[in-house]
């Protein structure tokens, strides 16, 4: 594990500054509690790794950081900063992510796709959209530059004309990573960034987040290839049924005997359970 | 698409195989024919249809059957002859002259349908009549015996010096011009109708032949000159009209439709929101300008310059749209189509009660404002007639080349708007709203903007419209007003220029022309959209992307389109 080796002292106990500090966050459906008081800490330029089975409350954990979700408990800073519970805010602060199920502008080029994730850094009004300055001609171009820049960090910087559905399934997920560096996030949420990927992809998907991490910006990653989480990330954090059940570096994770368990199960009751499980619990 | 319609009107191989060497001569035999017949005399009577009654002298709907043998003659040249290494890779023309076949057949059955309907029994069809439709049914049997071009180029390789594309510009917008005043001259239905049968088959034609595909390339390439070309074509339109207001009016009442439809365009085809209530802001706009107005029944009195009347009318009918949008722009779809709906409603029956007893004293209630003073803009009054190098210009014309500035000032902000952050947010919204929210984009400000900008234009037209229409009632912004205007943008293409545009025109021309059908004007209208809606749901003139939308599986469009985007951003 040469990888690790080489970024322990980005862990939190090191020193780093913190970006995102995640205090108790609890999320209830109705009577489904499906994330329970979970806390996490992202410091510059870490690589976090978010496991846990299927219905472990991961994606919703990341939806209640990013506000899509306002969480029923609580707290959420980033940059020393509570984050209001709204998408466009979380953004503006400079927190991005991509989405489990990808989520692109179909029918937008690959280049305008980027171009949407600059409009949170422009700022050309209606009025000025008409008149067309110098100084919407600039942004414009500026715009338009930046989108092509990151188009190329990602390598897809020749098919930047080509329609977003017609991508192949591993470039529609580095094009989500594009869009989203647009917003100049300092930490990044992936969610899934290599499910649906060959171990090919899955490699250079790797290299791409090291790129990432590298330019300064810290990275969280939720992801079930357990190769691929252990491989890239500093630190690890397993979720079951909404609740942290280990966090430490991708070796102490890895061998310890309770996330074997969550994962395969002990051959007794509901080791698949969904949060359903962790909700009952929590009531009694 | 153009594959289906291909099989379906193909002959069986065998009927092919064994006569398609008949084809050609039979094609060539039926041209001749027409244009033989269209030199002789059609119709016994004079008076129907124009007169087609003489030899040798052809009538107007003679000399446009004669068009089309023409143009077929072209094509059989192209088929077979000095014109096929020229034209032959490049133009369908076995398919152009089906389509040739097919519309000059309608085109005859209906000439000898209204000659005898008009005068009363077919003795009154001459022989001329019967030998051009003997040569259209020549020529349709003998188009489909002809084998289709085989091993066709792809149009977009087509390498034309662009002086020659920008003449083919000039040449089709002087033809538009010709035609649409020409089709404003038929006073009787049937040459009318006639006319537009001879208008879509040329249309057909040019789909077939794939010069429609070619000219959409060179007017990519040259858009500047097109849009140039169109305007200079819309401005010199009131001088072919002779000092006739009755035209004019109708020309005016396009205008205005159109420049409201382009409005509502930003909201519907842009930002993809459903407001059935659009119409109320043109109402706003109307009203404000007729209170302005310092007409006799003018609530207020109070009469500033046109501009500052045209920035209130427009600014209260932003305002409303802010004020109608802020709450109900958080629903979606459904909901908001119910709520514009609500809203139209309230407007209008706001301005029927303001009326003194049930409220202030502002609208005169369903009396309205009438007698609202022409406009006047430093000396110059728009009820006057104008002489302009010769030609006088009355009424309508001025207005019409004010509502024309109008129009040109909606589209600019339409497309400017499209083409900027903004527009790429509306697209963004209106592709996936959510995914749009999460990358930072201000979805609800961007919808409230659309909304409000919708608004405002609509106010601009109405100020003008006021003083057009003379008065302002209730009863002219009534909810069927909306619907039209949203019929108009599905109709001729959401999201685009030119579509809405045509839309327009085809909605407010042909109720105009073809009073006849008044009564069923609203059947006719939503049979045309049901099977719009079935077989060209992206409308008229598509937007590519929106194309796309409907079309999710066509994976040669999505290259088309790709490389289209792309010949744009190299603009």
């Amino acid at each position: 594990m040469t990888v690790t080796d080489v970024v322990r002292d980005r862990t939190p106990e090191s020193g780093g500054a913190p970006v995102l500090e995640a205090t108790g966050v609890t999320m209830r459906f109705g009577g489904l509690v499906a994330v329970n008081n979970v806390s996490l800490q992202v410091v510059e330029g870490e690589i976090l790794g978010l496991i846990g089975p299927n219905g472990a409350g991961k994606t919703t954990f990341f939806n209640c950081l990013t506000g899509m979700y306002k969480p029923t408990g609580g707290e959420v800073r980033f940059m020393g900063t509570p984050l209001p519970p709204k998408p466009r805010a979380v953004v503006r602060a400079g927190m991005a992510r991509t989405f489990q199920n990808i989520r692109l502008f179909g029918n937008m080029t690959a280049l305008e796709n980027v171009m949407v994730g600059r409009y949170c850094r422009t700022s050309s009004a209606a009025v000025t959209s008409v008149l067309r300055g110098p100084k919407f001609r600039r942004e414009e171009a500026a715009t338009r530059q930046r989108a092509q820049e990151l188009l190329d960090f990602v390598g897809l910087g020749r098919t930047a004309e080509h329609l977003a559905r017609n991508l192949s399934y591993g470039d529609q997920r580095r094009l989500e990573i594009a869009r989203a560096l647009a917003t100049d996030p300092q930490l990044l949420l992936l969610d899934e960034p290599t499910a649906g990927m060959n171990p090919q992809e899955t490699d250079q998907a790797k290299d791409l987040v090291f790129k990432i991490r590298d330019s300064g910006i810290a990275v969280v990653v939720i992801e079930h290839d357990m190769r691929f989480i252990f491989n890239l990330c500093d630190r690890v954090l397993c979720l079951v049924r909404g609740e942290t059940l280990v966090e430490g570096t991708p070796g102490e994770v890895q061998s310890d005997p309770r996330v074997i368990e969550a994962y395969i199960g002990t051959g007794g009751d509901d080791d698949n359970g969904p949060a359903d499980g962790a909700a009952e619990e929590d009531r009694s | 698409m153009n594959e289906r319609i291909t099989e379906r009107l193909k002959l069986p191989d065998s009927v092919v195989q064994k006569y398609g060497r008949f084809g050609w001569p039979l094609g060539l035999a039926g041209v001749a024919l027409v244009i033989v017949g269209a030199f002789l005399s059609w119709s016994y009577d004079p008076d129907v249809l124009g007169d087609l009654s003489l030899n040798l002298y052809p009538g107007g709907l003679q000399i446009l059957a004669i068009i089309i043998a023409l143009v077929s003659l072209a094509l059989l040249l192209i088929v077979r002859g000095p014109l096929k290494p020229r034209f032959g890779p490049w133009v369908d023309a076995a398919l152009g002259l089906r389509a040739a076949g097919t519309w000059l057949l309608i085109y005859m059955a209906l000439i000898v349908a209204g000659i005898s309907a008009e005068a009363g029994g077919l003795i009154n069809v001459n022989p001329g009549g019967w030998v051009a439709l003997l040569g259209a049914l020549l020529l349709f049997a003998g188009s489909r015996l002809i084998a289709p071009s085989a091993e066709l180029r792809d149009l977009s390789e087509a390498k034309v010096p662009s002086s020659l594309e920008i003449l083919v510009i000039a040449v089709m917008m002087a033809a538009i011009l010709f035609g649409a005043a020409y089709a404003l001259g038929r006073e009787d239905a049937w040459s009318f109708v006639l006319f537009l049968v001879f208008a879509g088959g040329l249309i057909a034609i040019g789909v077939r032949t794939g010069f429609v595909t070619w000219f959409g390339h060179s007017s990519i390439r040259n858009r500047k000159v097109l849009t140039l070309a169109a305007f200079v074509v819309a401005f010199f339109f009131p001088f072919t009209q002779g000092g006739s207001d009755a035209n004019m009016s109708i020309a005016t009442q396009v205008l205005i439709f159109a420049a409201t439809a382009m409005g509502l365009n930003i909201v519907v085809g842009l930002a993809g929101l459903l407001d059935l209530g659009y119409v109320a802001f043109l109402g706003a706009g109307a009203y404000v300008a007729a209170m302005l107005s310092n007409s006799a029944f003018a609530t207020i009195d109070w009469k500033p310059p046109f501009v500052v009347v045209m920035l209130c009318g427009a600014g209260v009918a932003a305002t409303l749209g802010l004020i109608i949008g802020s709450p109900t722009l958080r629903v979606s779809g459904d909901y908001l189509a119910i709520v514009t709906l609500g809203f139209g409603e309230i407007f209008r029956l706001s301005m029927f009660n303001l009326d003194g007893t049930n409220g202030p004293l502002l609208t005169n209630g369903p009396n309205g404002i009438p007698a609202i003073p022409d406009l006047e803009i430093g000396s110059f009054n728009f009820g006057d007639t104008h002489e302009v190098l010769g030609i006088e210009l009355a009424r309508f014309s001025n207005y019409y080349f004010l509502l024309l500035a109008l129009l040109a000032f909606v589209i600019l902000v339409f497309t400017r708007l499209n083409n900027s952050r903004i527009g790429r947010g509306w697209v963004a919204i209106r592709e996936d709203e959510k995914a749009a929210e999460a990358m930072g984009v201000n979805t609800f400000g961007l919808k409230l903007l659309a909304f409000a900008v919708g608004a405002f234009l609509a106010g601009l037209a109405g100020t003008i419209k006021a003083h057009q229409d003379v008065a302002v009632s209730p009863d002219q912004y009534i909810f069927l007003e909306s619907a039209f205007l949203l019929a108009a943008i599905v109709l001729g293409g959401m999201g685009t220029v030119a579509g809405v545009l045509l839309g327009a025109t085809i909605l407010k021309l042909l109720p105009e022309k073809l009073r006849f059908f008044s009564e069923y004007r609203l059947l006719f209208f939503g049979l045309l959209l049901v099977l719009m809606m079935r077989f060209r749901p992206e409308g008229l003139v598509a937007s590519r992307r929106r194309q796309l939308e409907f079309h999710e599986e066509d994976e040669e469009l999505a290259v088309a389109v790709e490389s289209e985007l792309a010949e744009e951003v190299g603009k």
